[in-house]
């Protein structure tokens, strides 16, 4: 589909976002996440420029403030001049394809704003809260051409769908994960679980305006000091009470964020991380792949053999993926 | 590879009138049927709404205006897609407006206009047509 958006070369599409395009991003944007004809090309000479924007990934369950949050984290960098680009992922309808990507009412006070490009996602199937093809759109965003005539923009944010416990994909795709939370949404226990709260590298607690912040806050920091390391050097996660709404605290949890690049910086854990980054980037890449080529290969016939119980699901898919190229 | 992706529809809402529950019918309708669908929220700028489609690379605008200023808001909508490159993209709208003001509304080069009382089934199917009609020609 979407023919028009096809007409441009990938060579040009390149050129023009490395001139700071922002036209250009949006269509680079949407070949490579569309996985439309030629978008290879494309996603190959993005490539490169892995690694040139920090990636900050924000994380947590529905109606936490994610949106909200990164609205006013983006206010705050704008009145710094540094330029933002926000992917914001938000979920496709199991039922029918269909998706209300609904982020970016949140931000859209910044519409007008030429240093912040916000793109809503949808997650087309992929579990985790995430989009499968946001590596690829990450690299535009690392291309883009800023006003300081540098490239890749100051600040990349991800924000995930919000699906709960267990989206933990965005650890291996950004450098700083912030996991944003809100009173009433649990005690220590709820704290203690595996999942999201294992991933952030800095918490938000959100919604300080309203009463018992300072349970929630002292409901993560418990459970936080349950599994501290010996280690002096080892990050120590920060845990601040903010309000998208006042504005309050927003400014420290910018520190913390900014803080933790340091630390990924003068620790060396940054190599570590964009390692892992690019580990998943493959490995998300050849089980697509992999699915798509062996789903390929399931024929009616197969379904018939079991219908007629002359085999099994078992045997049947070691077959058809031995024949997997 | 797979290429039948959803397409995307930006829903706005232009200028000062905060009624929005007609487009957030038409949201959940085009949700509903298939359609990746943003909504930009009320008290939208031309301007605003211009870059939103640009930045979301959007197949189509969706225009709800019920204050009566659709002559003045959807073509200056209709010129700035234009302006920024967009011009392939089309333009339908939806609220109170009378027969006379669509037909000069088509001249201006919005493509459909919906007034009440339209199925929402009906707008889901011209979209999905227009827009098939749109790719199979580029």
């Amino acid at each position: 589909m979407a023919g028009r958006r096809s007409l441009i070369s990938a060579e040009e599409l390149v050129s023009r976002v490395c001139q700071g395009d922002q036209g250009a991003v949006s269509r680079a944007l949407t070949r490579v996440t569309d996985e439309s004809d030629g978008y290879e090309e494309i996603a190959r000479s993005f490539f490169p420029f892995h690694g040139n924007s920090p990636t900050i990934g924000l994380c947590g369950s529905p109606g936490s403030g994610k949106s909200s949050l990164v609205n006013t984290l983006v206010s705050l960098l704008r009145k710094r001049g540094e330029s933002v680009a926000i992917l914001a992922v938000d979920p496709t309808s199991a039922y029918t394809g269909g998706a209300f990507l609904g982020d970016r009412i949140r931000v859209q006070q910044h519409a007008l704003d030429e240093g912040v490009f916000f793109r809503s996602l949808a997650t087309r199937g992929m579990v985790g809260g995430l989009n499968e093809t946001i590596f690829s759109a990450i690299h535009v965003l690392e291309a883009y051409e800023t006003e300081k005539k540098k490239k890749g923009f100051d600040w990349i944010l991800i924000e995930t769908v919000g699906t709960g416990q267990d989206e933990v994909d965005i650890a291996d795709v950004v450098d700083t994960v912030v996991c944003v939370t809100a009173p009433y949404q649990g005690d220590e226990f709820q704290a203690m679980k595996a999942g999201t709260m294992e991933i952030a590298d800095v918490f938000a607690v959100n919604k300080a305006d309203l009463e018992e912040v300072d349970k929630a806050v002292a409901s993560i920091k418990d459970a936080l000091s349950l599994g501290l390391s010996h280690d002096e050097e080892a990050w120590s996660i920060p845990v601040h009470a903010v309000s998208a709404r006042t504005g309050q605290g927003i400014d420290v949890l910018l520190e913390s964020i900014e803080a933790h690049g340091k630390y990924l910086l003068d620790s060396g854990e940054i190599a570590v991380r964009r390692k892992r980054q690019l580990r998943k980037e493959l490995s998300s890449l050849v089980s697509r792949l992999i699915r798509r080529n062996a789903l390929e290969r399931v024929t009616d016939c197969h379904i018939k053999a079991l219908v007629e119980k002359k085999s099994d699901p078992l045997t049947l898919s070691r077959k058809i993926l031995k024949g997997v190229s | 590879m797979d290429n039948k992706n959803a397409y995307r529809i930006l829903i706005a809402k232009p200028g000062l009138d905060g009624h929005d529950r007609g487009a957030k019918v038409i949201v959940r309708a085009l949700r509903d049927a298939g359609f990746e669908v943003i909504y930009t929220g009320i008290r939208q700028t031309a301007e605003m709404i211009a870059r939103t489609a640009l930045q979301e690379d959007v197949d189509a605008v969706g225009l709800s205006l019920l204050s009566g200023a659709h002559m003045t808001l959807f073509p200056r909508v209709v010129n700035l897609l234009k302006e920024n490159g967009l011009g392939d993209v089309l333009v339908f709208g939806g609220g109170i407006i009378p027969e006379e003001d669509m037909i000069e509304l088509k001249k201006q080069g919005v493509a459909e206009v919906f007034g009440p009382g339209t199925s929402t089934t009906d707008i889901a199917s011209y979209l999905t047509t227009a827009l098939d009609g749109a790719s199979k020609q580029a």
